[in-house]
C-alpha cells in the first residue's frame, strides 16, 4: 500500500520514531464539508498531509453532457454554493462566447452588481468560518451571518431563491429587478463598511488572531503561479493578477478600482485580502449602481430553448469569490455540449495545501486550510 | 500577442524535431489550438513556459475529451465531366477516424497578461496505448487536474509524481466520463414507482436470490 511506504518513508526522515497517523475528516467540523486530510504527525508537527476529496462526487460534467445547454444553468448553482450568481455568469459568459452572443447593457450591469454582493457574502462568510476555525466560537461567523442574509434578501426579491438563484442567461438575465431593488440594494451597500470596521476593530488587531495567523502558511509567489494558485490566495501572495482588470470581461473596464495585494503570502494576508477586496467591491457596487442603464434585459436573438450553436469549442473564465472559476465547453452543433468542463478554483487552490502545511502544527493546518477557502461542492463536482 | 502561427514557427525552431499542428476552431470564440507530438511535449511546454517573448507561467486548465472512433463526413470538391463538360461537384465522402483520448491545457501568462494559448495532446488510441508525457513538473497546476484525467478518461500519464484516483475510489474500475461508459444496473434498486427502475430491478435480480 502506498500509504505504508510513504508512511515508513516518513518515519526515516523523522529519525526513525513513530509518527501518529490522524486521518482529519470527512466529518469533521474544521473541513469545511466532506472534505479529509491524511496526516502523519511527529508529535505535534505536521510532516505529511495528503488531502482525500471524492465524496461529494455526482459527476456534473457527465451531467452537463447529458442535459441541454440552458439545462446545466441551475446546477451550476450548485457547485459552489455559496456563490451561485458568479457560477451561473462564468457558465453564461461561456456559453456566449461560443455562441457568439452579447447581453446588453443593463444586463451588465445587474451581472457585475449581483457577482459583488456575491463576493461580500462570500468573503464576509470566509472570515467568519476562518476566526471560527481558531476558536471564536460563533460571535464573527453569527455577524457575518447576519448581513449575509440582508444581501441574500435582495437575492430573494430578485430571483426568487436566497442560495440557488438561476438566475442568469445566455445573453442575458431571467428577470428584471422589482421596484424598490435599486434602493434597497443602495441602502445595504451603504451600511457595509459599518460593518466591516465593527467586525475589524474586532478581529483584526487581536492579539490571539496576530499570534495564530502572521507568518503561518507561507505560499511564495513563485509556487502559486507555478501551481495555477488564483484569487485571493495568490494576491495575498504578493502577485498582481486579477481577471477582472486582465480580460475586462462584463462592464468592470469601466469601474475604477484597486486590486489590494499581500507581502508575505501568510495566512493573515489570506484574511486581510478579504477584508480589502469587500472595501473595492463597494466601490465598484456604488458606481454599478449610480450608472445603472435602462433597456432590455435579454438579447432579443438570444435562443434560450433548443439552442445549438455552430461546432466548436470556447473556454470562458471569470474572477469568482474563490479565484478563477472557467468553463470549457465543446458543441458539436448538437442540442448538449459534447464536453462540458469546470475548472474550478476550490480544487487547484487544494494543489499546494502540504507545502503550506509542513513543518507547522496541527493546529496551524485547521487554520491554513480555512484561509485557501474551499467549497466542497466545487471540489468534488 | 503573437498570433499562433507565429508562435508555431518560433517553436519549431526552438525545440527541433517538435510536430505541431494547429487545431481549427469553429465557434466565434476564435480559440484555435496547437496539437503537439507526445514525444516533444515536455520540452515544448518548458521552452512556452520559459521563453521571454511568452511567458506562459500559469496552466489555468487542463482537461481531458474523449473522441471515440467514428465517421467523418467531408465535403469534397471533385472534377467530373457532367454532360461532355468538365465540372467542378461537391461530393460528401466518408472516412473512419480512429479513436483517441485528448489533453487540453489552457495556458496563460500571468508576467505578461497575456493568453490564452490551448496545446492539445492526443494519445493513439482508447484502448492499449492511452499513455501522455505529464505536464505537472512544467506546472504544479496540473498535478490534480491530470489525476482526474486519469481518473474519469483513463489517461496514464507518464512522469506524474502521484497518479492515483482522486475522485472515484481506488477500487473502482471504468472511466465514467469516456462516451461509451455504462452505468452499472444495481444502484438504485429500491423500487420505486419509475417502471424505468422498476424493470431494472427486474433486470438485475432475473435469476439471482429472492428481490
Amino acid at each position: 500500500m502506498t500509504t505504508l511506504q510513504s508512511q515508513s518513508a516518513a518515519e526515516e526522515a523523522a529519525g526513525g520514531h513513530q509518527l501518529l497517523e490522524v486521518s482529519m475528516g470527512p466529518q469533521h467540523p474544521s473541513t469545511h464539508g466532506v472534505f479529509r486530510m491524511d496526516v502523519a504527525l511527529d508529535g505535534e508537527t505536521v510532516v505529511r498531509l495528503k488531502p482525500v476529496f471524492g465524496y461529494l462526487h455526482r459527476n456534473h460534467e457527465k451531467i452537463g453532457e447529458k442535459c441541454s445547454y440552458l439545462g446545466s444553468m441551475p446546477y451550476t448553482d450548485r457547485l459552489d454554493y455559496i456563490c451561485s450568481l458568479t457560477n451561473n455568469w462564468g457558465y453564461a459568459l461561456t456559453v456566449e462566447k461560443l455562441a457568439g452572443l452579447a447581453a446588453p447593457e443593463r444586463a451588465e450591469y445587474i451581472r457585475v452588481i449581483l457577482a459583488e454582493l456575491t463576493r461580500l457574502i462570500n468573503h464576509s462568510c470566509l472570515a467568519g468560518f476562518l476566526l471560527q476555525d481558531m476558536g471564536a466560537a460563533g460571535t464573527p461567523l453569527m455577524y457575518a451571518f447576519r448581513e449575509r442574509e440582508k444581501i441574500l434578501d435582495l437575492f430573494e426579491s430578485l430571483t426568487g431563491a436566497r442560495m440557488m438563484c438561476d438566475y442568469m442567461r445566455f445573453g442575458g438575465c431571467r428577470c428584471d429587478l422589482p421596484p424598490g431593488w435599486i434602493e434597497q440594494a443602495r441602502r445595504v451597500v451603504a451600511r457595509y463598511p459599518r460593518f466591516l470596521d465593527e467586525f475589524e476593530a474586532l478581529l483584526t488587531g487581536n492579539e490571539i488572531v496576530r499570534a495564530r495567523t502572521e507568518g503561518v502558511g507561507v505560499l511564495s509567489a513563485q509556487l502559486a503561479v507555478n501551481a495555477g494558485i488564483t484569487g485571493p490566495m495568490l494576491r495575498a501572495s504578493g502577485v498582481n493578477y486579477d481577471i477582472r482588470k486582465v480580460d475586462r470581461y462584463g462592464v468592470y473596464g469601466r469601474m475604477d478600482f484597486r486590486v489590494p495585494m499581500g507581502e508575505r503570502g501568510d495566512t493573515f494576508d489570506r484574511y486581510m485580502i478579504r477584508i480589502l477586496e469587500m472595501r473595492e467591491s463597494l466601490k465598484i457596487l456604488e458606481q454599478a449602481l449610480r450608472d445603472l442603464p435602462g433597456g432590455p434585459i435579454l438579447d432579443p436573438k438570444a435562443k434560450l430553448r433548443n439552442l445549438r450553436p455552430k461546432a466548436g469549442e470556447a473556454y470562458g473564465r471569470i474572477e469568482g469569490p474563490k479565484g478563477e472559476l472557467g468553463f470549457y465547453v465543446i458543441s458539436d452543433g448538437g442540442p448538449n455540449p459534447y464536453r462540458y468542463r469546470i475548472r474550478p478554483p476550490s480544487l487547484i487552490n487544494l494543489t499546494i495545501l502540504e507545502d503550506m502545511c509542513l513543518g507547522g502544527t496541527i493546529a496551524d493546518a485547521v487554520v491554513i486550510l480555512g484561509s485557501v477557502d474551499i467549497v466542497l461542492g466545487e471540489v468534488d463536482r | 500577442m503573437q498570433s499562433l502561427e507565429q508562435l508555431k514557427a518560433r517553436l519549431e525552431a526552438a525545440v527541433p524535431g517538435v510536430r505541431a499542428e494547429i487545431v481549427p476552431n469553429g465557434s466565434p470564440a476564435g480559440q484555435p489550438s496547437l496539437l503537439l507530438d507526445n514525444g516533444h511535449a515536455r520540452a515544448a511546454a518548458e521552452f512556452l513556459r520559459d521563453d521571454a517573448e511568452l511567458r506562459l507561467d500559469y496552466c489555468s486548465n487542463a482537461t481531458g475529451v474523449d473522441w471515440p472512433e467514428t465517421t467523418v463526413k467531408e465535403k469534397v470538391k471533385v472534377k467530373k465531366v457532367v454532360d461532355g463538360a468538365e465540372k467542378e461537384v461537391e461530393e460528401v465522402r466518408e472516412r473512419k477516424r480512429g479513436g483517441y483520448l485528448e489533453a487540453v491545457y489552457h495556458l496563460y501568462s500571468m508576467a505578461r497578461k497575456e493568453g490564452p494559448v490551448i496545446i492539445r495532446l492526443r494519445t493513439e488510441n482508447r484502448g492499449d496505448r492511452v499513455a501522455l508525457p505529464s505536464l505537472t513538473p512544467v506546472w504544479r497546476s496540473c498535478e490534480f487536474q491530470e489525476r482526474e484525467i486519469f481518473d474519469l478518461y483513463g489517461v496514464v500519464f507518464q512522469g506524474h509524481p502521484d497518479l492515483r484516483r482522486i475522485l472515484m475510489w481506488p477500487e473502482f474500475r471504468d472511466y465514467p466520463m469516456r462516451k461509451d461508459y455504462v452505468e452499472p444496473d444495481d444502484y438504485e434498486y429500491e423500487p420505486t414507482p419509475h417502471d424505468e427502475v422498476l424493470e431494472r430491478a427486474r433486470r438485475h435480480y432475473a435469476g439471482g436470490p429472492a428481490a
